[in-house]
């Protein structure tokens, strides 16, 4: 089990955290892991908070991440980030929307991609299957724009000195 | 695709499944969370189609069986109230081609009106029950119920669980079989005649099938035995399995796949071999109560967590006896009706009218929350009408006036219709008026179809069902169609005056929803081109 993975995507309905967890554990899958995502949908769509979870790692067992067990938890409405910090492990890392300075994502809608590439800076899954899972999951015609949110993520990852996950 | 590993939902595992195992036909009615099941079939390339509701899916579903061919039906847990009907004499029947019934429960009730334990069906209808724990099992276990469905000749459910639904998991499929037989009608009287000289037979028909199965259980069936130590022995199924693997490493478990009839041979022998067993159930006490009845001293969960969904946390907790308070996860922002939606100015004037709101199921009954608080009661879907109508029969007549129903285009197709017959049958001394809110899609369960949108489950064209001309032919007295973008007249003078008529009255506010709009405008474009329907992934919307 050393090398299980648990990370929580977090956010209000219509944001983009089930997607972002789709693309988080399509990578992870692509990259020869282990996977379990798991996520309720349903009345969340109407604009209320949403959570994700994703697991992956050589062997995964309940597709939940227990409370106090996260290695990253990745918000992405500021208001989110209180009523999710207890999935977090001590040591576990936050990315919250605050990472991506006002005014430098093209479009409001890559947050989402954005913040996955600064997660991207702490996990062990290679940069071809991040783009490979983020292409699979969009229309061609934004592939570009969401090639510069998640270099953006990145880049804001590596300034930011985020901690690695212990 | 075959042998290629994939990561599935629960439910598109079902889909794959399904079409590797030759169905030629699936039905259901859409609910969270057994919605994506025939969408992924469809996408597929299966034939899979709405049905009004989930009794007449499954009788659909059964005359298919009859005909020899593999039918799919789903519904959520809920739903098989509805289809309980047929379900319970469709197992007295002989089916010749496979007949599986998906059933997808709602523990923790994250988009349900209850959290009932469908298990009990299984022994109630007597129909064998098969429980994945993830999404190869939900493929493996739906190809194995159609072959259990056709070697007994009986209707089998897979029982699904929301984190089994809608959890993303691995898959490795295997080879697809040919569809069966081309179906065909054979003559089979008291196969399928379920009167009292027939069923008699049938009923001791279905007993003996049940033992034969169980027989195949105790020698075949899918379980997993995972020896630890002797000291703890869980025996678990569906979901909790995972939890339960997690939440004790060291443990022994015993996972048994088809949850009725048990493998109780096998879970006797477990039992003995451990010094402590105890069950890990979601839900009711089901296994634990029929354990018991066996003779096989199993220790349950504290009462406690009978109530919502189990985690790794609680599955820790249960094997510990902690019956002290959980920790209450915070709050999160609970889900409003969206920004523009039509339903918002419906309920603004009831709120205003001061009206008692009889409410029913779908988005609209977001209509209980602030700032509009305009529902009282919300109980089934259909129930809006009867409710209300039993409300205007009983109240005062001051307070029976304000009494308004409040039922959505797909619910008042689902079992809405009984409801307007019995208004024009019984009509209370004020009369009574009922509200569709017409949003043109089935809008809480993500955008399907329904017999009220001339379309499709695959948005292609098809006959569109009338309101209007229905509630008219039916006898309601007043039939109005109020287009909400027009103004001409308020909503709110229009209901006013209704309520202080004693006559029966029914009022269709109509616009489509607001999220499904972009979709249907490319619907109506594609049918209007003749031009092969795109899918929303493929049209990028």
């Amino acid at each position: 089990m050393e090398t299980l993975k648990n990370i929580v995507i977090a956010g209000l309905g219509g944001q983009g955290v089930l997607t972002a967890s789709d693309m988080l554990a399509e990578a992870a899958f692509r990259a020869g892991f282990d996977v379990k995502k798991s996520e309720l949908h349903g009345m969340s769509q109407r604009g209320g908070s949403v959570s994700s979870d994703v697991r992956y790692g050589t062997h995964v067992l309940s597709p939940m991440v227990p409370a106090g067990e996260a290695d990253v938890l990745l918000v992405l409405d500021s208001t989110q980030v209180e009523i999710n910090r207890a999935v977090l492990k001590p040591g576990g890392v936050l990315i919250a929307p605050e990472l991506i300075a006002p005014g430098t994502l093209k479009n409001k809608k890559s947050l989402n991609v954005a913040l996955l590439g600064a997660v991207s800076s702490v996990l062990d899954i290679p940069r071809a299957h991040w783009m490979a899972a983020i292409y699979a999951n969009l229309a061609e015609k934004l592939h570009k724009i969401n090639d510069q949110a998640f270099e953006l993520g990145r880049e804001a990852a590596s300034r930011g000195s985020l901690a690695q996950p212990q | 695709m075959t042998g290629e590993r994939q990561l599935l939902s629960g439910d598109d595992a079902v889909a794959l499944a399904a079409l590797h195992a030759g169905v030629q036909l699936g039905t259901g009615y859409p609910g969270t969370p057994s919605t994506e099941i025939l969408e992924t079939f469809d996408q597929l390339g299966g034939r899979a189609q709405w049905s009004p509701n989930e009794k007449v899916a499954l009788e659909v579903g059964l005359g298919v069986a009859f005909a020899g061919a593999r039918t799919l039906v789903t519904m959520k847990h809920v739903g098989l109230n509805v289809a309980a009907d047929p379900l319970y004499t469709a197992a007295y029947t002989d089916v010749e081609g496979g007949l599986v019934v998906v059933s997808a429960d709602d523990p923790g009730m994250a988009s349900s009106q209850n959290e009932q334990d469908n298990r009990h069906y299984s022994r109630a209808a007597v129909i064998p029950t098969l429980e994945p724990i993830d999404s190869q099992q939900a493929y493996d276990f739906t190809r194995l119920a159609f072959e259990i469905s056709e070697r007994w000749k009986i209707p089998v459910m897979l029982r699904l669980t929301t984190r089994v639904c809608h959890s993303k998991t691995v898959v490795v499929p295997r080879a697809p079989v040919a569809a069966t037989a081309v179906p065909s009608f054979e003559r089979k009287i008291p196969e399928r005649v379920m009167i009292p000289a027939f069923a008699k037979p049938a009923h001791h028909r279905l007993r003996a099938k049940l033992a034969e199965i169980a027989a195949w259980n105790e020698a075949e069936g899918p379980v997993r035995e995972d020896r630890g130590d002797s000291e703890l022995g869980i025996l678990t199924t569906g979901i909790s399995a995972v939890h339960a693997r997690e939440a004790a490493p060291s443990a022994s478990h015993f996972t048994f796949g088809m949850t009725y009839p048990l493998p109780l041979t096998r879970i006797r022998d477990f039992a003995a071999s451990v010094q402590r067993v105890l069950v890990v159930e979601e839900g009711d006490p089901v296994l634990v109560t029929d354990l018991r009845a066996e003779g096989i001293p199993v220790e349950g969960k504290a009462e406690m967590y009978r109530f919502g969904e189990l985690d790794v946390a609680r599955v820790r907790r249960i094997i510990a006896g902690e019956t002290s308070p959980e920790p209450v996860p915070p709050k999160g922002k609970p889900p409003e009706l969206c920004q523009g939606c039509a339903h918002r100015e419906v309920f603004q004037a009831l709120k205003d009218l001061d009206c008692i709101v009889a409410g029913d199921i779908g988005c609209y009954t977001l209509g209980v929350l602030p700032p509009f608080s305009a529902m009282d009661t919300c109980v089934c879907m259909g129930a809006s009408i009867g409710v209300g109508l039993g409300l205007r029969h009983a109240l005062p007549e001051h307070e029976a006036r304000r009494v308004v129903s409040v039922i959505g285009d797909s619910t008042f197709v689902h079992s809405g219709l009984t409801g307007l017959a019995e208004m024009v049958y019984n009509p209370p001394p004020s009369g009574h008026l009922v509200l569709i809110l017409d949003n043109g899609t089935t809008a809480m369960t993500g955008l399907q179809e329904h017999p009220g949108t001339g379309r499709s489950l695959d948005h292609s064209p098809t006959n569109r069902m009338d309101f209007e001309a229905i509630a008219r032919a039916m006898g309601v007295q007043n039939v109005h169609l109020v287009e909400t973008t027009d103004k001409t007249r308020s909503l709110k003078d229009l209901i006013s005056d209704l309520l202080a008529k004693p006559e029966t009255a029914l009022v269709i506010t109509r616009q489509p929803c607001v999220l499904a709009a972009p979709k249907i405008r490319l619907y109506d474009k594609a049918a209007a081109e003749g031009t092969p329907q795109q899918t929303c992934a493929a049209a990028g919307v």
